[in-house]
Order: structure tokens, then C-alpha cells, then sequence
């Protein structure tokens, strides 16, 4: 449902303010959204202020400074550092992107950093994503045929064929584009969303798989395909560069196509 | 508070097994409005300062009732589709929700109607 405010014990109050060290010569503030589901209270606002001329280049190397030298509280999901995992992905400077891919440098002033949007919150960073990778099992996201497995070796595909795989296989499920979408905010619990419609158009699109039809009739559906306005802000999130909103335009031109 | 499970949630009530046809409706009224709204303000700007007989004169010819009736009729099918989505978006009480779908829809029945009838009661004289 469309909502214009935060529920009262979501409304997001001033926090705590750690100075730097002393000494500290090239001192960055970064305000980050601060949530303990234990304590009972709102969220707040801490103020971290970060000597990045002793911290690597990117957001995630501030967020392991600030966890490792100042406040070991402050919880994030991480891992692979480099682009690939997906998994701290959040919202830095009011965009959606993955925090080992945004230089702190292309960020003016405070660093502003919140969960993934209007998701539950477990934790600080951490958003909740069940409803995504349920969303995500729910289009099947796997080969599925009816011919039998060549006994001689694998499913053939033609280069071209291939080819209409690409800028969708690259998407690593961080759900920056998912959580960016109005569409989605509004109507999560029915419409699948850009990041889980990217992954249905890669099986649709899949020269290999022999249940298209049983997938299009299945994403045929005013509220899980057709909640997409071509909002686009999936596009302009995607930390990957990838261009889902390209992906469930593609769905809805087979969708035509196969009436007449 | 729902014991559902995850995917549960996701599936709901599955496929409708519609859509595409309101999105091949939305497509189709917004093409044919293209040339037919380029023609209705060419057609007002040539209209400019004359008088009430000019307008009658010009709206009586077959081809300007027609493309009136079409242009009317375009304009509220596109319109009662989008408010369609609109609503479905935005409101989510059941009752607001087929009010305003089934009022919408009747509304823009009734001044297809209205329109139509008064564009012929132009053209014919009446």
C-alpha cells in the first residue's frame, strides 16, 4: 500500500556522534541508519566520523573500519568485497548500489548510508529479503525440459542463441533494483519485481529450456508481470549495469507475440 | 501475523492469466491517439476566431463527426485504462478499490455516450 509517512516506530531519530581521533587528517562523516529489533526503540541516525586517509577507496572499506576500530555493533552483511556476492548491498547517498562498488570519493559531503528501502529491517544494514527469494523460487529459476539429457554430453546452444543471455546471467541478486521500484514498494506481496522478472526473462530467453509457454502463462498476470510501469529506476540502480526493465519489456513483447 | 510460508506468500493465488490484453489496448488507443490528437488541435487552431456556425459547419462534415467520435472514444478507453492502473496501484481497501474500478469504468462508459450522441446531434442538425 501506498504510504506517505514512516509508522511511528520507524520514523528515524538523531544518533549517537563519534568523533574522530585525534590527528585523524582527512575526516569523512558517515551518517548511517542504526536499528537493534531487541532494544524496542526507533531507529536512529549514528554519525561516524572516519579517517579515510588510513581506510581503502570504497564505502564497504569504511563500514569494516568503522566495525573493526570504532563501533563493533554496527551489523552488515558482506563478503566477497569485490562486485560479485551481492550481499552488502544498501543505500548510499539515496541510490541503491553495492557498498564495495561505490568510491566513498564520488560521494559530496556526509555519506548518508540505509538499508535496502522500504524492506523490513532485521538488523542496522541488514534488510529482510525473504519475500524476494521466495518471489525468486517462485519463477523456477532452473533448466527445465521434457526431452531427456543427451546421453553423449550437454544441451547444445548456438553462439547466438547464447548471445540473448547476456546482460541478464550477470545479475548477482543483490535486489538493489527490486527494492528501488514504487511498483514494488507499493504491491511487493504480488508483483515479482525487476530483479525476480530479470531472472524469468534469462529462463524464457534460454534456447535450452522447453517450458517457456508454461512460464509466460504463469507470469501472465496483471499484478506479478504488469505492475511494471517502465519506472526504470531498476535500470539506473543496478550496480552491475544491467537493464532489467529491458528484460520484463522483452517478457511482455513474447506475452503479444504469442496471440497472434 | 500469517504462519504462511515464504513461498506460499509469493505464488498467492497464481496466474490471472490476463493482462496482456489491457497492455495491447493501452498500446493500440495511444497510437491511434497520436494522429488523431495532432489532427483535433490542428483542426481548433484553424477553427481560431470563428464563430459558433464555423464550428458547427466544421464538426458537421462526416469525416470531422467521425474522427470526433473516434478521438472521444479513444481518449476514454486510454483514460479508463490507466486510471485502472492507477487504482490497482495505489488503492488497496477492497471496497475503495471496486468502487472506484467499477465507478471509473462506468463513468467513462456514460460520457462515451454523452459525447458520441451530442458529437451526432451536431453533425446531423439535431
Amino acid at each position: 500500500m501506498v504510504e506517505f509517512a514512516l509508522p511511528a516506530n520507524s520514523r528515524v531519530q538523531p544518533g549517537k556522534l563519534f568523533k574522530a581521533p585525534a590527528g585523524a587528517d582527512k575526516v569523512r562523516t558517515f551518517k548511517i541508519y542504526r536499528y537493534d529489533p531487541d532494544s524496542g526503540a526507533n531507529p536512529r541516525l549514528d554519525s561516524y566520523e572516519v579517517d579515510i586517509g588510513h581506510c581503502g577507496p570504497m564505502v564497504l572499506d569504511a563500514l569494516l573500519k568503522i566495525k573493526n576500530e570504532i563501533d563493533s555493533t554496527l551489523t552488515f552483511r558482506r563478503s566477497c568485497r569485490e562486485g560479485i556476492c551481492g550481499s552488502c548491498a544498501m543505500n548510499i547517498d539515496g541510490t541503491n548500489t553495492l557498498a564495495c562498488l561505490k568510491p566513498i570519493e564520488d560521494v559530496k559531503g556526509d555519506i548518508r548510508i540505509y538499508p535496502l528501502p522500504h524492506m523490513p529491517v532485521v538488523k542496522d544494514l541488514v534488510a529482510d529479503l525473504t519475500l524476494p527469494y521466495a518471489q525468486l523460487a517462485s519463477v523456477k529459476p532452473w533448466m527445465q525440459t521434457q526431452s531427456p539429457t543427451p546421453p553423449d554430453g550437454e544441451r547444445l546452444q548456438s553462439p547466438a542463441e547464447r548471445e540473448k543471455l547476456d546482460g541478464m546471467w550477470e545479475c548477482i541478486l543483490c535486489f538493489c533494483c527490486q527494492t528501488s521500484c514504487p511498483s514494488y514498494w507499493w504491491n511487493a506481496e504480488r508483483y515479482l519485481g525487476p530483479a525476480v522478472l530479470l531472472q524469468a526473462a534469462r529462463w524464457i530467453m534460454d534456447s535450452r529450456d522447453e517450458m517457456t509457454g508454461e512460464r509466460l502463462d504463469a507470469l501472465e498476470d496483471p499484478f506479478k508481470l504488469y505492475r511494471c510501469h517502465t519506472i526504470m529506476n531498476c535500470t539506473r540502480t543496478c550496480p552491475k549495469g544491467l537493464n532489467p526493465a529491458k528484460a520484463i519489456g522483452a517478457i511482455k513483447e513474447r506475452l503479444i507475440e504469442r496471440r497472434g | 501475523m500469517t504462519l504462511r510460508t515464504p513461498l506460499g506468500r509469493a505464488r498467492g493465488l497464481g496466474s490471472a492469466k490476463e493482462g496482456v490484453g489491457h497492455a495491447w489496448a493501452t498500446i493500440v488507443t495511444a497510437v491511434a491517439l497520436v494522429p488523431l490528437s495532432l489532427w483535433f488541435v490542428v483542426s481548433l487552431i484553424g477553427l481560431q476566431g470563428a464563430g459558433h456556425a464555423a464550428f458547427v459547419a466544421w464538426a458537421g462534415s462526416t469525416v470531422n463527426a467521425s474522427l470526433l467520435i473516434l478521438t472521444v472514444l479513444m481518449v476514454l478507453h486510454h483514460a479508463q485504462l490507466g486510471i485502472q492502473m492507477v487504482v490497482e496501484d495505489y488503492v488497496h481497501n477492497a471496497a475503495g478499490k471496486y468502487i472506484a474500478l467499477i465507478g471509473s469504468k462506468l463513468v467513462a462508459a456514460f460520457l462515451a455516450v454523452f459525447m458520441t450522441v451530442s458529437i451526432l446531434k451536431v453533425a446531423v442538425g439535431g
